[in-house]
């Protein structure tokens, strides 16, 4: 699975993008993040507010109990700001 | 029905004669263009915004459906664009065609409020004082919850 890391996160994390294959028992974006903080410290601290985590799984924006069981992408991004 | 994501600069008054070249039947045409700001008070020197191309196309694309059944909107076009942009340049250009001007004005509003929310893209300035992350305001969801049907 290929996970995509925008704005604060992409600078906070120093990467853009990663290959990950967590285990069967994280099944959600929430699951996902947990897992995430729990690797390394940069990641804990970037992802510290679990309110201002937003995601999309391929390409298709997801909610935080989405499953992402068999997704090929996931994006982790603060709120948008376009316009 | 068309959304453009592009770095390359526009020309917003070419891209509204172009525009409205497909208004056969319609009475009214509204055209927003979002510029990069820059206030005495707070200079920016430019703004680079970053984006998610295969989603803001997925995004966009569902909000230009949304806005054309509610209004009745004839034609609608987005371009956004994204990269490094200084002060003065055009970011965004929305324009709507319907029959009347109430259909083309609030269909512009209603995706001009979206594109702030629910479009992924994500501002940063560069300031006297460094680089700085513009935030999601509240106000701008405030904006686009106004939409939302009961």
């Amino acid at each position: 699975m290929k996970i995509l890391y925008f704005a604060m996160f992409r600078e906070r994390l120093n990467r853009s993008e990663e290959d990950v294959d967590p285990p069967d028992t994280v099944r959600t974006v929430t699951d996902l993040v947990n897992w995430l903080r729990r690797r390394d410290e940069a990641a804990n601290l970037a992802f510290e507010k679990p309110s201002l985590v937003r995601a999309a799984i391929d390409a298709r924006i997801a909610k935080p109990d989405a499953s992402i069981i068999g997704a090929t992408t996931v994006a982790l991004f603060p709120p948008m700001t376009g316009g | 029905m068309t959304v453009r994501i592009q770095i390359a600069r526009f020309d917003p008054g070419a891209e509204t004669n172009a525009f409205l070249a497909q208004a056969a039947g319609a009475g009214a045409a509204v055209t927003f263009t979002g510029l990069v700001r820059s206030l005495p008070d707070q200079p920016v020197e430019s703004l680079t915004l970053e984006c998610y191309p295969e989603l803001a196309i997925n995004q966009i694309e569902a909000m230009i459906a949304d806005a054309s059944s509610r209004f009745g909107l004839l034609a609608a076009t987005v371009i956004h664009r994204y990269g490094a942009l200084p002060p003065g340049d055009p970011i965004v250009q929305v324009m709507t065609l319907a029959p009347h001007r109430e259909a083309a004005f609030q269909g512009a509003e209603f995706l001009m409020d979206f594109l702030k929310t629910d479009a992924p893209f994500w501002k940063q300035e560069a300031t006297p004082d460094g680089p700085r992350w513009v935030e999601a305001r509240t106000a701008d969801d405030a904006a686009r919850r106004r939409w939302e049907t009961t």
